[in-house]
């Protein structure tokens, strides 16, 4: 659906690797385009009515960030460059100063890098551990799994709420219930779950949530950190410069401004942070429970379409997700890649940075093929036509 | 070189690759190989006795264009001296990149004469070379130090 909305999807490609990033819809372009074309100065600064139009233009998108996962306040809403950072910016700026050496951190083994590295890191500089909640036969996350692991030394649980590799949904609600009974925090990644399932962060009670942007039809170079007001309070900033300080003088006294600006130092990405707002406005329109609906009756069409074709190895039959990973019997997932390349068709061969999820599944990589609204029956017809003939991909693989 | 020929080696190198088996054996050097914006992992080894390449092997995984250029570069370059290895890698390198180089010694390998057309696999088949020199470097590294 609404595919009329994407510049990208007038040339003759059949694009199906939206966990990698999205494509942009024209008013989003457009906003950036406007903010750079008309109104082009910085934020927080002059006094003169352009500036104070890119104030207001900047604030909103928070708003609308607070309205689209149903936080609080919108204090407690931070923009970042990216899910990495926001999950850079958590560990270093908030864990870094409450973790003992004894403490636990619990992840799981098919966990993006960006919600595992530093973690790792946290670990190597204080000595805690980073643990990991066994996954089911699915490569799921089980509740029976998650009280199994936690020890009185677990600190925090982080977790992404759709992985990219296996797509399955986690039960992120009854995590935290569970998590907080027993004083342990919960960090959600929302990065593959951001776009395609409504969020509410009061009816999950995470404590701390993050995402990208890019990956919901919105520029690159933008993200968010959600955390709850409080918790937020005692996050400092790494870094330090214009705009997050209320004063400073020459004896080194400074005094920081309170949230969020205390943890945006320096001109933030004004013009993406401006089109984030106008992607966000876009995919409220079309309501995230339709976005979900299509993405899953789309996902079964492609499932049982690729159940018929015998050389085709299925990782995750099952799941909630646009995200379906697989392999062509006895052909390396790029070589694949590439053949279905040479048709226009994008899809993603590796191991979609989840490095340590090969121990789980015993596959080290795979295609991935990943869902979205404007994705159509008729291009998964295309992709499987290509696939089933598995002499024709030897053929023109290389 | 056709394209028909250039296909046969290729995926007969892809799908029997030579030397390729898990090397426990102390006594070879070992380098890994892997491509940053793709998934090709390669683990080569090599054995030289007194400036002649004895032996060399790989083991890992990765796509047709780099498994097969792996296999084809070890078959060429097994008892060679280092001088002659190295020259016959900065050939293979000269033709991927479409500068001059001798057909001659590059013997299969020559099936990549075209790869330079597809740009996203260049780095595939250059792949193998770049740990292969890895090896090289370390082995002069070495004997300087003796």
């Amino acid at each position: 659906m609404n595919r009329e909305d994407f510049p990208m999807l007038n040339q003759d490609i059949i694009y199906l690797d939206n966990g990698a990033t999205t494509l942009k819809p024209k008013m989003m372009i457009d906003a950036i385009s406007d903010y750079y074309s008309n109104y082009g100065a910085n934020a927080h600064r002059g006094d003169y009515d352009i500036s104070f139009k890119v104030d207001q233009a900047y604030e909103n998108t928070r708003e609308k960030v607070r309205k689209f996962i149903n936080a609080k306040e919108k204090e407690e809403i931070i923009f970042t460059s990216g899910d990495t950072e926001s999950l850079n910016l958590l560990v270093r700026g908030f864990f870094e100063n409450i973790i003992e050496p004894e403490d636990e951190i619990l992840i799981t083994q098919s966990e993006h890098a960006s919600n595992v590295l530093p973690w790792f890191r946290l670990a190597k500089k204080y000595g805690c551990s980073v643990n990991y909640i066994p996954l089911d036969d699915n490569h799921y996350v089980t509740m029976e799994n998650v009280k199994k692991s936690i020890t009185p030394q677990t600190k925090v649980i982080a977790l992404a709420e759709i992985t990219n590799v296996i797509g399955d949904i986690r039960p992120i609600k009854e995590i935290c219930e569970f998590a907080h009974k027993n004083n342990i925090f919960v960090v959600v990644d929302a990065a593959q779950s951001i776009a395609h399932k409504k969020t509410d962060v009061q009816d999950l009670d995470v404590d701390f949530l993050t995402f990208s942007a890019h990956k919901m039809c919105g520029p690159t170079g933008v993200g968010v950190l959600y955390g709850k007001r409080q918790l937020m309070e005692s996050v400092e900033p790494l870094n330090m410069g214009g705009g997050m300080n209320e004063s400073f003088d020459s004896i080194q006294e400074v005094i920081l401004k309170e949230l969020p600006t205390r943890l945006e130092a320096g001109t933030p990405n004004i013009a993406g942070v401006i089109g984030f707002g106008a992607s966000i406005d876009y995919l409220s329109k079309i309501g995230m429970e339709n976005i979900q609906t299509y993405e899953v009756k789309l996902r079964k069409y492609l499932i049982d379409k690729l159940l018929m074709v015998p050389h085709i190895d299925l990782i995750n039959i099952e799941s909630d997700s646009g995200i379906v990973a697989f392999n062509v019997e006895g052909i390396f997932s790029q070589d694949v890649a590439y053949y279905l390349n040479k048709y226009n068709i994008c899809v993603r061969a590796g191991n979609h940075c989840a490095k340590i999820l090969k121990k789980e599944t015993g596959v080290t990589n795979t295609i991935r093929v990943s869902l979205y609204f404007y994705n159509t029956e008729e291009e998964i017809d295309a992709l499987v036509e290509l696939l089933k003939d598995k002499e024709k991909i030897l053929k023109e693989m290389l | 070189m056709d394209e028909f020929l250039r296909r046969e080696i290729i995926m007969d190198h892809y799908q029997n690759p030579r030397h390729k088996k898990e090397c426990t054996d102390n006594t070879y050097q070992k380098a890994n190989t892997n491509n940053a914006s793709c998934i090709d992992n390669l683990d080569i080894y090599m054995k030289t006795n007194d400036n002649i390449i004895e032996d060399i092997c790989f083991n890992g995984e990765a796509c047709a264009i780099s498994t097969s250029s792996c296999s084809i570069m070890i078959s060429n370059l097994i008892g060679k001296t280092i001088e002659e290895a190295k020259e016959y890698i900065e050939n293979f390198e000269n033709m991927v990149n479409e500068n001059k180089y001798n057909e001659e010694i590059l013997k299969e390998a020559l099936a990549y004469n075209e790869i330079y057309k597809q740009n996203n696999r260049k780095n595939c088949a250059l792949l193998p070379y770049v740990g292969m020199k890895k090896l090289i470097s370390e082995l002069e590294k070495k004997e300087t130090k003796i």
